[in-house]
């Protein structure tokens, strides 16, 4: 073994050495710097494509107010964000409990044993079902066997079993961030596991579980793949029936069995279409979902951030 | 604190105690079923896929021999006399998926390599934000990216290019998975101790050595998991290729071709008017249960994998 000093007599030259490694560390920086910039390109000439090629149709007013049509710049998106918040409304109130209840049992409740593996390993990989897996599930089973034909409700209940592992792995996650002192102490107060859970672990993963639940319901707002394979269709000139009405009892659950369109199927129909017109359109409708789910994706991020603090 | 009052409450506590710790006991005991109903829901969900697709596929396989379906390499369901080839389907999704893979492979691991070895903190946090920002764009909109504007772009470079292709897609996918492989790869090289770190620094190894000749092997299982689950993702993506790829099965694995993937395949039959029951309808369940295995694969190998290296440190 050869000390340093024979090392420099033997003519090693540690300083052009260091200066080779701290030429590649700028070399490889410069390359990481180089792929993110890629990325934000893309990202940027994306949004500003669309707004450019959409601004005719997204500056006038009837574009959100009219239903599709024939002639492109007549088409409006009126029964895809009425369709879309529909549909979102009956994922949110399926998905989000459910996924919630279930994220609490497994982290909670679950002792080891076969039917918690079973769950473990099942949830994890459901993650990875391609999502037009679930459009076979939902045409297979809802509108062939239990005959339930193309409608929200279809619709909502086959985003939410897609969005469901997205919410039970994030409240796992945030249950799973609060500090185990916490629930020691509300055990050595003699709280037993359901007063524990209800008033010491979830009000604090609260941030987290809300913001999992917003991830699941903006990736639910931009999923085309499921809906198109349920049938549904691009042209809807209707509107579901209104879920309030002025006569008893007011209040009305006939708009889950309409049949309906969202934004990303909206979109997709617009854009098979060969007229170039009609690119400007589903320019447009685009813009309208990126604006939809970022706004929710900015949410869960200022959510976190002020969690975090 | 002995209080009067206090030691009145205490002896009226002993008094209902029983039937309040019953009144306790059953709430926690119905709070368990119930959400342990929703776990169990969740595991329905996959005995619900595994049936539809099964039973719908077993209906195709008495019509197609499976010979037919795994040798064949024509895929015309539409025609008056159908064949029943996979391997148009498969080419497609194979040529895509492995563009996409090509872009987002080595630009994962780049990016993570510099979040994880090389951004200060300030930097990783505002560039997180971002790549989740470029992962909540929905897919459609991805495919009309490939098909307006990538597809002409390209066209400027490769004149024979046509409208429909799949290296327009492929490339716009690989950038739409980029923070799906940064983010898992990253996680890996995180979960790498620090003190491997240390000991590397300490010996002299600069941040590029340190990354390639300490950290990345160390985190080499959970890399490969991040690519094969990066690998699942892609196989299984649907609306760029729908958009921008053409739809129509050939059996090519020349990227500047357009073709249909299994993924596309079924929405093309889901958007025609496709009758219940009828060979075509039972064909996009066969397809599916297809892409359900070849994910289901991946997905395996890739949690297995990342299971390995949480173990590991």
């Amino acid at each position: 073994m050869k000390t340093l000093s024979e090392n420099i007599k033997s003519g090693i030259d540690y300083a052009s050495l260091s200066r080779k490694n701290r030429s590649r560390d700028i070399i490889f920086a410069s390359l990481g710097i180089i792929v993110l910039f890629i990325a934000i390109t893309t990202l940027v000439a994306l949004f500003l494509d669309l707004a450019v090629r959409g601004a005719p149709r997204l500056t006038d007013p009837d574009f959100y107010t009219s239903f599709p049509s024939r002639r492109p710049l007549d088409a409006g998106i009126l029964s895809a964000w009425v369709g879309t918040i529909m549909v979102m409304l009956v994922t949110a109130v399926i998905a989000v409990p459910l996924g919630i209840a279930a994220g609490l049992y497994l982290e909670e409740y679950a002792s080891k044993n076969w039917l918690t593996d079973v769950i473990e390993v099942n949830v994890s990989n459901l993650a990875g079902v391609p999502s037009i897996v679930y459009g076979l599930l939902a045409l297979g089973l809802f509108v062939q066997t239990f005959g339930m034909g193309e409608t929200v409700l279809v619709a909502g209940l086959v985003l939410s079993l897609l969005i469901l592992p997205i919410i039970i792995v994030s409240t796992r996650e945030s249950i799973r961030s609060i500090p185990s002192e916490l629930r020691e102490a509300a055990y050595g107060l003699g709280a037993n596991q359901w007063q524990t859970m209800a008033m010491y672990i979830i009000p604090a993963a609260k941030p987290g579980i809300i913001t999992g639940a917003i991830v699941g319901l903006s990736r639910a707002i931009g999923e085309t793949a499921p809906i198109i394979t349920i049938g549904a269709l691009s042209f809807i000139a209707f509107l579901p029936q209104s879920p309030v009405s002025g006569d008893f009892p007011f209040i009305s659950f006939e708009w889950l069995n309409s049949g309906f369109t969202v934004m990303p199927i909206q979109m997709y129909g617009w854009v098979s279409r060969p007229q170039a017109d009609f690119q400007i359109t589903a320019a447009a409708a685009g813009v309208v979902l990126i604006v939809m789910t970022l706004m929710m994706n900015a949410l869960a991020i200022y959510i976190r951030y002020r969690a975090r603090k | 604190m002995a209080t009067p009052s206090s030691r009145r409450l205490e002896t009226s506590k002993v008094q209902v105690s029983t039937h309040f710790l019953r009144k306790r006991e059953m709430i926690n005991q119905v709070a368990r079923y119930i959400l342990m109903l929703a776990a169990i829901i969740s595991v329905l969900v996959t005995v619900g896929i595994v049936y539809v697709l099964l039973s719908e596929a077993l209906v195709f396989f008495e019509q197609v021999s499976v010979w037919e379906f795994v040798s064949s390499t024509s895929w015309t369901p539409m025609f008056s006399r159908p064949t029943f080839g996979i391997w148009p389907l498969l080419s497609g999704t194979i040529v895509v998926s492995g563009i996409a893979l090509a872009v987002s492979i080595p630009f994962g691991l780049i990016l993570s390599v510099y979040l994880s070895e090389y951004a200060n903190p300030k930097v990783r946090e505002t560039v997180k934000p971002i790549l989740e920002l470029l992962e909540g764009v929905p897919t459609v909109v991805y495919g009309y990216f490939a098909l307006i504007v990538v597809t002409p772009l390209l066209q400027t470079f490769l004149p024979g290019l046509p409208g429909f292709n799949m290296l327009a897609p492929g490339l716009v996918m690989g950038i739409m998975i980029l923070p799906y492989t940064t983010s898992l790869s990253e996680d890996a090289m995180r979960a790498v101790p620090n003190s491997m770190r240390e000991g590397a620094y300490a010996l002299g190894y600069s941040r590029f050595h340190t990354a390639t000749k300490v950290v990345i092997p160390a985190a080499m299982s959970g890399i490969t998991a991040a690519f094969i689950l990066a690998m699942s993702r892609a196989v299984g993506e649907t609306m760029v290729v729908a958009i921008a790829a053409g739809q129509m099965p050939n059996f090519t694995f020349n990227p500047m071709e357009g073709a249909a993937t299994i993924t596309t395949f079924i929405v093309q039959v889901s958007m025609g008017d496709v009758s219940h029951g009828s060979i075509a309808y039972l064909s996009i369940f066969a397809a599916g249960m297809v892409l359900f295995l070849l994910t289901l694969i991946f997905n395996l190998i890739g949690f297995y994998l990342r299971k390995r290296y949480r173990q590991a440190y």
